[in-house]
C-alpha cells in the first residue's frame, strides 16, 4: 500500500525524538558508575519503574503485534493478550522479590549467587544474549515498518534511525533513560489507547466505514451468466473475460478492463464473481497491485461488517449502528457477520499471483477461539494443533518472568519490596491496556483500515481513519515503543558482556568506570548487529520471532529460577545442564519445526522433522527434569555448592 | 569475585518466608484458573462460544483472567505491605 506521508506525524515524531535524546543527555551527567548505568543507581521510584516495566513490555509485539493479530483473527488474537499478563503474575508471585534480593545487574548474577560457577556465568549470559537477540530483531523490523507510513521512508531508513537514537539512549545514560524513556512511553501508550477505544466506540458499527481521509471501498459482485468447464460469462459488457485459474479449493476468473486484469472469485452458489485484491509478481520481478503499478494506488483499504443486526449488504445503502457500548459493541459483532480476507497464491502463465479474497465469518466464530489455532477436533484440529496451542499458551505464562530485559529492571529499584510494587503498577497498567486490544483489534478489523500486506499496521492505521492528529500521537509513540523496548533490550545484552563475560567470567578486574566504559562500548556493537539484523530480516514474521523468545526463555532460564529459588538441592551443574538442554531443545524444535521450514525458509512441500513448532511444552519439563537429575548426581561429587535456604 | 545487591535494605528472614509462602499459594490459584481456561479450549471449545449476556464463555474467562491478576496482585501487595509495616512497628517496640 502506499501511505500519504502526515507533516503532523513527522512534526510529532521529531518532538518525540528531540525529547527522547534530552532526557538520555540530562541523565548522562548523572551516570558515573556501574550501578548507575547497569540499575539506574538502584533509585528509582517504584510507581515509576512499574510504568516503565509497562513500557518494556509493551513493545512492538503487544501493541502492533496484538492489535494486528485481533484485527486479522479475533479472539485468537486476544490469546497472546491474556498470556502476556498472565506471565506477570509469575513475576509478581515467584520471582520479583528473590530476584532483587539475589541480583546486582543482570539475570546471570542471580542465577549465579550462590554458585560462583564459570559455567552459569557463561550460559547465562550466551541465553540473555540469545533472548535479546530474538526479542531484538522484530523490534527493529518494526521499527521499519512503522517508517514507510510514517516518514513515507523506507525500512532500511527506519531501522537505521532507530538504531542511531538508541545507541544514543543507551551508550550516553543507561539504564536510567531507558527507565524514564520507557515511562513516558508507557504511560502516553495507555492514554492513546483509551482515547482510541473511546473513538472507535462512538463511531459504532459499519457495513460501509468510511475514514477520515478516504471514502470506504464498496466490494462489487458481478452477475454471472453461464459457466462451464472452461468459460465463464457475465452480464457487465465492459469487463472482457480472460481465462479461468483453478486452485485447489477456489475457482478464480482473470477478467480485463481498460487494459486492466482483475481477478475474481467465481462463486457458484449465487452465480456472481466476487472482488479480490491481487499482488502479481511479473516474470521480470515487478509488482502489480490490483493490476497497476504501486504507485497508481490502486490497492485498497478493507475490513467492515457485512451483516448487522440481521439485515445484510444490499445495494449501496450502508447499515451503520451509531455509537455503542463496550457490551453493545461486542454482542452487535457476535450477532453479525465480518468480511475478512484470506489468500492464496496461484499461477497464471509465468506469473504469481497472491490473491486476497473475501471471507465472510460469523462474529460468534470471530469471537470465539479457532480461526488461527485450530483446538476443536470437530473443526479438523488435529492433536499436534492442540498440542501446539497448549505449548505457546504454557510460552507465555513461564517466558515472561524468564526474560532478561524485563528481570534487570527489578535492579532499578530501592528495595524488594519497592520491586513488588512497581510490579503491581504494571500489572495494572498492562490489564487496561490489554483490554482496550481487543476493541482496538475489533475496531481496525470492521472499520475499513486493514493493509492486507502487513498486518501490524492496524492500530495505528485505524488511529489514521479516525483523524490525523490521533493518528500523528499513536504513530509517534508507536516508534517510541520501539525505542523504549530496544534500549532495554540493548542495555540487557551490554550487561551480558561487559558484566557476565568481561568482568565476571574473563575476570579482567575492570575498575567502575571501565565497567560503565565497556558497557557502552558493547551497547554500540550490539545495536550495530541489531541494525543490520533489523534489514536482513526484512520479510521475517514479527510475531514469530517474539513467539521464539518467550519459548527460548521459558525453557532456558524459567527451570533455573524456580529451582534455585525453591529447591535446596540445587546444583550449579545441575543449573548448568538445565540451560544447555532447555536452549538445544527449544532452538532445535523452532529451526527444524514445519512451521519454519515452511513460513520461514518457504520450503515448499518439504517434511520438517517435528510436526509441532512451540516447544515450551517438551522443553520446560525436559529442562526441570535435567536440573533435577544433575543436581541429585552431584550432591557430593562436585563440591557441593547446593542453595542454602534463599527463600527462607 | 564477591556480588551483592545494588542497594542494601534490611533482611527479614521470617517476614521473607512468609511473603513467599503467600506467592506461591496466590500463584498455584491463578495457575489452577488459567489451566482450567486452556483446559476448555482444547477438550470442549463450544463450551466457549456459549453467551453469558453481550459476552460470551470465551470473552467473559479473557476478561477474568486479567481483572483476576489485578484483584490478586492488589490482594497480594495489601497483605505483603501490612506485615512490612507490622514487623517495623515490632521492631520499634
Amino acid at each position: 500500500m502506499n501511505y500519504s506521508v502526515s507533516p503532523g506525524a513527522v512534526a510529532i515524531f521529531i518532538c518525540f525524538v528531540i525529547s527522547v535524546l534530552f532526557i538520555s543527555f540530562y541523565f548522562a551527567r548523572k551516570t558515573k558508575s556501574a550501578t548507575d548505568y547497569y540499575a539506574a543507581g538502584g533509585s528509582i521510584h517504584w510507581s515509576i519503574n512499574g510504568i516503565a516495566f509497562a513500557g518494556d513490555y509493551l513493545s512492538a509485539a503487544s501493541f502492533l503485534g496484538i492489535c494486528g493479530m485481533i484485527a486479522t483473527y479475533g479472539f485468537d488474537g486476544f490469546l497472546y493478550a491474556i498470556g502476556y499478563l498472565a506471565g506477570w503474575m509469575v513475576a509478581l508471585f515467584i520471582v520479583a522479590e528473590p530476584m532483587k534480593r539475589l541480583g546486582k545487574y543482570t539475570f546471570t548474577d542471580a542465577l549465579d549467587s550462590k554458585f560462583n560457577s564459570k559455567g552459569i556465568k557463561l550460559l547465562g549470559a550466551f541465553s540473555t544474549l540469545l533472548v535479546s537477540m530474538f526479542y531484538l530483531i522484530p523490534q527493529m523490523v518494526g521499527a521499519g515498518s512503522l517508517v514507510t507510513p510514517l516518514l513515507g521512508l523506507p525500512h532500511e531508513a527506519g531501522v537505521i534511525i532507530v538504531g542511531i537514537i538508541v545507541i544514543a539512549i543507551v551508550a550516553t545514560a543507561g539504564m536510567a533513560s531507558t527507565t524514564y524513556v520507557q515511562f513516558f512511553k508507557g504511560a502516553l501508550l495507555i492514554t492513546f489507547s483509551l482515547i482510541l477505544t473511546f473513538l472507535v466506540l462512538s463511531r459504532g458499527l459499519s457495513t460501509t466505514p468510511d475514514k477520515a481521509d478516504a471514502a470506504y471501498h464498496n466490494l462489487i459482485a458481478l452477475k454471472v451468466t453461464s459457466i462451464s468447464d472452461t468459460a465463464v460469462k457475465i452480464e457487465d459488457p465492459s469487463y472482457k473475460v480472460m481465462n479461468l485459474i483453478k486452485s485447489k479449493t477456489k475457482s478464480y476468473v482473470k477478467l480485463s478492463k481498460d487494459n486492466v486484469e482483475s481477478i475474481w472469485v467465481l462463486n457458484t452458489q449465487k452465480n456472481i464473481l466476487e472482488e479480490t485484491e491481487t499482488i502479481t509478481t511479473l516474470a521480470d520481478g515487478s509488482l502489480l497491485y490490483n493490476g497497476e503499478p504501486k504507485a497508481n494506488n490502486k490497492f485498497f483499504q478493507v475490513g467492515a461488517m457485512s451483516e448487522i443486526n440481521g439485515q445484510k449488504v444490499n445495494g449501496k445503502a450502508a447499515i451503520t449502528t451509531g455509537s455503542l457500548s463496550p457490551f453493545t459493541l461486542v454482542s452487535t459483532i457476535s450477532n453479525g457477520v465480518v468480511t475478512r480476507w484470506g489468500h492464496e497464491i496461484i499461477k497464471d502463465g509465468t506469473n504469481q499471483i497472491t490473491v486476497y479474497y473475501q471471507n465472510p465469518t460469523s462474529g460468534k466464530d470471530i469471537l470465539s477461539p479457532g480461526l488461527k489455532y485450530k483446538v476443536d477436533p470437530k473443526k479438523g484440529a488435529t492433536p499436534t494443533d492442540r498440542f501446539n496451542f497448549v505449548s505457546l499458551m504454557l510460552a507465555l505464562f513461564l517466558g515472561t518472568a524468564s526474560l532478561p530485559h524485563v528481570l534487570i529492571r527489578y535492579y532499578t529499584v530501592p528495595s524488594p519490596s519497592a520491586a513488588r510494587k512497581s510490579t503491581l503498577v504494571a500489572i495494572t497498567a498492562m490489564a487496561v491496556f490489554y483490554i482496550l486490544t481487543l476493541y482496538m483489534g475489533l475496531g481496525a478489523m470492521t472499520g475499513g483500515v486493514l493493509d492486507l500486506t502487513n498486518d501490524n499496521m492496524a492500530a495505528p492505521l485505524l488511529a489514521k481513519s479516525i483523524g490525523i492528529a490521533i493518528f500523528a500521537m499513536i504513530s509517534a509513540i508507536a516508534f517510541s515503543t520501539v525505542l523504549g523496548t530496544v534500549s532495554g533490550l540493548i542495555v540487557a545484552a551490554s550487561g551480558a558482556i561487559a558484566h557476565d563475560l568481561m568482568d565476571r567470567f574473563f575476570n579482567l578486574k575492570l575498575t567502575d568506570k571501565k565497567k560503565v566504559f565497556a558497557g557502552k562500548i558493547t551497547a554500540i556493537v550490539v545495536g550495530c548487529i541489531a541494525m543490520v539484523l533489523g534489514i536482513l530480516f526484512k520479510n521475517m514474521n514479527v510475531a514469530a520471532l517474539v513467539g521464539w523468545a518467550f519459548a527460548v526463555a521459558a525453557c532456558a532460564n524459567f527451570p533455573s529460577i524456580i529451582m534455585i529459588l525453591f529447591w535446596k538441592k540445587t546444583t550449579a551443574a545441575g543449573v548448568i545442564g538445565s540451560i544447555i538442554v532447555g536452549l538445544i531443545t527449544s532452538l532445535g524444535i523452532i529451526l527444524f519445526s514445519q512451521d519454519t521450514y515452511s513460513n520461514v525458509y518457504h520450503l515448499v512441500g518439504v517434511v520438517a522433522p517435528f510436526a509441532f513448532s512451540n516447544p515450551a511444552l517438551v522443553g520446560v519439563p525436559l529442562s526441570f527434569i535435567t536440573l533435577i537429575v544433575i543436581s541429585l548426581f552431584t550432591q557430593k561429587s562436585s563440591n557441593i555448592k547446593s542453595v542454602s535456604r534463599i527463600v527462607t | 569475585m564477591s556480588h551483592g545487591p545494588a542497594t542494601e535494605w534490611k533482611e527479614n528472614k521470617t517476614l521473607d518466608k512468609k511473603k513467599a509462602r503467600l506467592g506461591v499459594v496466590m500463584f498455584i490459584i491463578y495457575t489452577i484458573i488459567y489451566a482450567g481456561f486452556i483446559y476448555i479450549n482444547v477438550m470442549d471449545s463450544s463450551i466457549m462460544r456459549i453467551n453469558i449476556g453481550s459476552f460470551n464463555v470465551a470473552i467473559v474467562y479473557g476478561f477474568g483472567l486479567i481483572i483476576l491478576a489485578l484483584v490478586l496482585a492488589i490482594i497480594y501487595n495489601k497483605i505483603c505491605t501490612n506485615a512490612e509495616k507490622l514487623t517495623v512497628i515490632d521492631g520499634k517496640r
